[in-house]
């Protein structure tokens, strides 16, 4: 193992230190969300058309490229959430956490390209698309 | 020539007695975890269910909701992971607070404003899953 000097900082940098600000920059953006999801579910408690009415919104282009955003830092969350569990339950989660790190970073990538494609291709069709 | 003295490590100090500490922080850490590999399951296949699945988002309506909540399945699911997502968001919140906000007071009213907000927001989202009336219209 390689040891690093720390220099002019109080973190060590490196994969541990940006999974950390990446998980706490997720959650919060997750959390703040979840808010507004749970208030505009709400609405059905109103009437049918105020909730259908606010759903609207999320069929449009741009609020639909924010909900890839959406489950890119849920997906990220989960996945990173599971390696800190393995670090600090399993035996050997310390010493594989750098491997772990790029496992969950290919994991991501590989559910996020098709994920993106089947949650944009309706707004792609209606924004690019020619309607048969 | 005797040698300075010098306390055994994590003695306790002044008025600190040990006893009177909590495992609280202990549980909340033990609680992240379970939460949250629950939360992988209930979390990823609500996405998975309403953003990829079948048309995504698109085919989302009042009928939509109507016929997943007619279901006890999906209305357990949901009160489930309200709960759970919003206790493990709001102890990471409380957590981020803590971490951040220097001034006593500071730290103080925005934890309130964290717990209040979060109280009324589990409250509302239980209401809405025990109350759900698909004839409303």
């Amino acid at each position: 193992m390689a040891t690093t000097t720390p220099v002019g900082t109080l973190y060590r940098g490196g994969e541990g230190m940006w999974t950390w600000v990446l998980h706490r920059v997720t959650g919060v953006a997750v959390f703040f969300f979840l808010f507004v999801h749970v208030l505009d579910t709400a609405l059905v408690r109103v009437s049918p058309e105020a909730y259908d009415l606010v759903i609207a919104t999320y069929k449009t282009p741009i609020v639909n490229l924010l909900e890839v955003g959406l489950v890119g830092a849920v997906l990220y969350h989960a996945l990173n959430g599971l390696r800190v569990i393995l670090v600090d339950f399993w035996s050997k989660g310390p010493r594989y956490q750098r491997q772990m790190t790029w496992t969950i970073a290919a994991i991501w990538l590989l559910v996020m390209v098709p994920g993106t494609y089947f949650m944009m291709i309706h707004t792609v069709e209606a924004l690019f698309g020619s309607t048969p | 020539m005797s040698a300075p003295s010098i306390d055994a490590p994590r003695s306790p100090q002044g008025g600190r007695r040990t006893s009177q500490r909590s495992n609280f922080e202990l549980y909340s850490w033990l609680f992240m975890r379970i939460s949250g590999l629950v939360l992988v399951f209930l979390v990823l296949g609500h996405l998975f269910i309403m953003n990829i699945l079948d048309g995504g988002v698109q085919r989302i309506n009042f009928a939509f909701v109507a016929g997943r909540w007619a279901s006890p399945f999906w209305q357990s699911w949901d009160l489930l992971m309200l709960w759970l997502a919003m206790l493990h968001g709001t102890n990471g919140m409380r957590t981020i607070i803590n971490d951040y906000a220097e001034r006593d007071q500071t730290r103080f009213w925005l934890k309130m404003l964290l717990y209040v907000s979060a109280a009324f927001i589990i409250l509302l989202g239980t209401l809405v899953i025990f109350t759900f009336d698909p004839n409303i219209g």
